[in-house]
């Protein structure tokens, strides 16, 4: 699948805005990310949220990730 | 979810059911919780804003009586010299010792350099004077424009910038740069047929919560140590010191005392950590306080801001363009709001060409906390004040404007995704149609309209529902209650069991008698936790279907439950609640039900206020004599909080735009920590701020809910900024509004 890397997160991967993974879940497609682009770890241990389909998931790994999904990873969206 | 729904509950104004406590005044906050055997703790804080620690010896502090315990950067075992040394130092916790506790170098005016325990307050304090430290004095960098220039003296020596297009190769003050972009911007801005383009700023302020941080820390070596403390995540605060400490998350137990204000400034630790050292060491419960001024000085303020925005539009009111370069400033250590400053700014619009570029820029001022929609106030103030100007240029209504261009359901973010169905459109008609907007503008007043956006967040959230014999229970949550949740609680669990609110009584539990919430914030905890009391509710009614099934002799599928009674589908019976609970020890044991959830789909949320402003063009004091909060709660629970929030937000943000800001000398001395310098709002400032709920449901949560908490601060800045300009016929670019500035605009235009 094609996931878009918002902002800084593109630069862990070189500078592309959009990298081809693989995994049926949340957990698997960032596992799939980290041995691609290790650089990536830092920015998950910072923490990120996925976003799929528009909808956006904060730790939820075990969340699936249908075909033809349209995936965005993004910084951690935090709150006051 | 059904809109259609009708709600015995839900929507009801209730009293809330811990008003009583505080409004008496015997609802215990951070400093009141005093213990047998108990000493205080003080902290020794730099008088300046950046220097070299040369010199500190506790040896003469340590000899006098009084003292019984003295704390150091060298007392965080999991960050220090010996930790360094042998390669086991934790990752990303040596920003968050260095800002408790100074390690070499002070980075601010306040900060924390080391910290006594003594029998007394007053022995705590008068020890501090017994500690010999000298400073190395630093020229200090107090602004983004210094910081970002060559000259600039470096913050941290080893800080490179991140999210270059290639390697930084020296030491910045720019900790990150963050690029986003969708469409092709110079087409853009070439299809235009008017552009604005204008730099703007805002200042660092305070979330200014009435109640100062405070704790009481008891250390046990044989059992969990107990920290008792005014927070907004008390499982965050177990976390943090944990990491701090190398300690088990099971060897720490946190209370979160009620709190008075957060706002997003009790989402991080200070005193904690080094009250449970002092505790450790000297064998004692230890309490800390902050005074108002230590508050203002020493914990973290929100980002001052500068934006560069460019808006084009066609004449027909089409935006074919937006860019923005956005500098926040994150304080002393790395982490400002940047990020979702530069994913927020242009969010209200549906717009094919955007470009945005953030920047994160240290500077010796206190490092920055969250502040109610941390990120967006600062950004989308530029924005709406671009767009303000721009729809006076091309001669249109600024509702009109927004409609041409709103975001709605399928609209693609800056970020990434599309929008699900969110109330912009919804907030902007309420706009139109309301009295204010409608009424015309008074002599020598100014208008203004804003909108603001902010994501809203999810996450986890446990609930335990425990039944009593009699039917009355008791709500376990894991959420700081700091804007009414409570109630909330109470009321989504009774309408699913079908009781009085009243009799459930919602309680904040420890992090040993209930299971990891994340902290509230992000208005997530109405949404988040109310779901998991929705789950745990749910669970219970299932339950109460097979005890009423078994008193019956017929399966659970034959009964229904509604309205706080089961009926038996294969007769005329009827069990209450509380009748199945008062026969619970016969059919299995007592009822209790819990949920344990990660909740996805949290609801945007878009506001859109109105300000009415009259300037005195003699002295430049503003009066705001009109305004307007209008927002999309999705479906409002509690319909007076949700109106308080909206209202508290349009307050704080009115501070934001017309007086607060952080007053420093050249050498970074902070000239007006305290409230009579630090000019917040009062109630006798403002004129009733009208709250227009527009319920547009979020389909994920079932009751409809979005968050309320935090999209109410971003409009006023924008709101007020455009009302003053419109009163004084001068642009507004920087705030506050306050007077000398808006006399030095007057005084400029003659």
């Amino acid at each position: 699948m094609e996931v878009q890397l918002a902002g800084i997160l593109s630069q862990a991967a070189g500078g592309a805005r959009c990298v081809e993974c693989t995994g049926a879940t949340i957990g698997e497609l960032l596992q799939s990310l980290v041995l691609r682009y290790p650089e990536m770890q830092m920015h998950l241990d910072e923490g990120v949220a996925v976003a799929v389909n528009g909808e956006i998931y904060r730790d939820r790994r075990d969340q699936p990730i249908p075909n033809n999904a349209d995936v965005f990873l993004l910084p951690r969206i935090q709150g006051g | 979810m059904s809109e259609a729904r009708e709600f015995k509950h839900i929507g009801q104004r209730t009293i809330r059911p811990d008003g009583f406590d505080k409004v008496t005044g015997k609802a215990n906050y951070g400093a009141d919780l005093s213990l047998p055997g108990m000493i205080w703790g003080a902290i020794l804080r730099s008088p300046h804003a950046h220097a070299n620690i040369t010199k500190l010896d506790v040896s003469r502090a340590e000899a006098n009586p009084d003292v019984l315990a003295i704390a150091t950067f060298e007392d965080f075992p999991s960050v220090n010299a010996a930790a360094q040394r042998d390669g086991t130092q934790r990752d990303g916790m040596m920003d968050t010792a260095c800002n408790i506790l100074a390690n070499q170098k002070v980075l601010y005016h306040g900060h924390a350099v080391a910290a006594i325990a003594a029998r007394s307050e007053a022995a705590a304090i008068a020890a501090l004077d017994l500690i010999d430290i000298e400073y190395e004095v630093l020229r200090p960098v107090l602004s983004i424009d210094d910081a970002i220039s060559a000259q600039a003296p470096i913050l941290h020596e080893t800080m490179m910038t991140q999210g270059l297009a290639e390697p930084a190769t020296k030491a910045s003050n720019i900790s990150a740069r963050m690029e986003l972009k969708k469409g092709d911007i110079e087409a853009g801005f070439a299809a235009a047929d008017v552009i604005v383009e204008r730099a703007y700023d805002t200042p660092t302020v305070h979330q200014g919560y009435i109640e100062p941080h405070a704790t009481t820390v008891v250390f046990n070596e044989n059992g969990p140590s107990m920290i008792w403390c005014p927070t907004q995540g008390h499982f965050d605060v177990r976390a943090r010191v944990a990491q701090l400490l190398n300690l088990e998350l099971g060897q720490i137990k946190v209370v979160a005392s009620e709190i008075g204000g957060g706002f997003g400034g009790k989402t991080t630790v200070y005193l904690e950590p080094v009250a449970l050292i002092l505790s450790r060491k000297s064998g004692r419960p230890v309490k800390m306080e902050m005074s108002r001024g230590d508050v203002f000085r020493a914990s973290g303020p929100a980002s001052a801001s500068q934006s560069l925005i460019k808006v084009g539009a066609k004449m027909d009111g089409t935006i074919t363009a937006m860019q923005a370069t956005l500098h926040y400033e994150a304080g002393a250590f790395q982490g400002s709001p940047m990020g979702p400053g530069c994913m927020t700014v242009f969010t209200p619009y549906d717009v094919e060409n955007l470009y945005v570029e953030g920047f994160d820029v240290v500077v010796n001022k206190p490092k920055v906390a969250a502040y109610r929609a941390p990120g967006a106030p600062q950004s989308e103030f530029a924005a709406e004040m671009a767009v303000n100007e721009l729809a006076k240029k091309i001669g249109m209504d600024p509702i009109e404007f927004r409609l041409k261009n709103a975001a709605k359901e399928g609209t693609q973010t800056i970020y990434g995704p599309k929008l699900k169905v969110v109330g912009l459109e919804a907030c902007l008609e309420a706009a139109k149609a309301s009295p204010h907007y409608n009424a015309p503008i008074p002599e020598n007043v100014g208008r203004g309209l804003a909108a603001g956006f902010w994501f809203n967040i999810g996450g986890q959230s446990s609930v335990i529902i425990n039944l009593n014999p009699d039917g009355t229970g008791t709500i376990i949550e894991g959420s700081p209650d700091i804007g009414g949740s409570r109630a909330s609680m109470q009321m989504m669990a009774a309408e699913i069991l079908g009781v009085a609110p009243s009799s459930l009584n919602p309680i904040v539990a420890d992090t040993e008698h209930v299971a990891y919430n994340q902290t509230t914030g992000g208005s997530r905890t109405t949404f988040a936790t109310g779901m998991a009391v929705v789950e745990a509710a749910e669970d219970i009614v299932e339950q109460l279907k097979a005890r009423a099934a078994a008193m019956w002799n017929v399966t659970a599928e034959q009964v229904d439950f509604k309205d706080g009674v089961a009926h038996n589908l294969t007769g005329e019976d009827q069990l209450t609640l509380a009748d199945i609970c008062a026969s619970a020890e016969k059919t299995g044991g007592q009822i209790s039900g819990r949920a344990n959830i990660n909740a996805r789909g949290a609801g945007p949320s878009f506001a859109v206020h109105i300000c009415d402003i009259k300037v005195d063009k003699e002295t430049g004091k503003t009066d705001v004599v009109r305004y307007t909060a209008i927002q999309d709660a999705g479906k409002a629970i509690h319909p007076s909080y949700v109106e308080g929030q909206f209202q508290g937000g349009a307050v704080q943000g009115i501070g934001w735009a017309l007086n607060e800001e952080y007053v420093y000398s050249k050498d970074g001395i902070m000239e007006n920590a305290g409230f009579l310098d630090y000019r917040i709002p009062l109630a006798s400032d403002l004129p009733e701020i009208e709250a227009i709920i527009v319920e547009v449901p979020n389909s994920f949560h079932p009751f409809g809910v979005r968050g309320v908490g935090e999209t109410g601060i971003i409009p006023p800045l924008a709101a007020v900024g455009t009302a003053v300009a419109e009163a004084i016929g001068q642009p507004i670019s920087s705030l506050p509004c306050s007077p000398p500035k808006i006399l030095k605009l007057l005084m400029s235009a003659q």
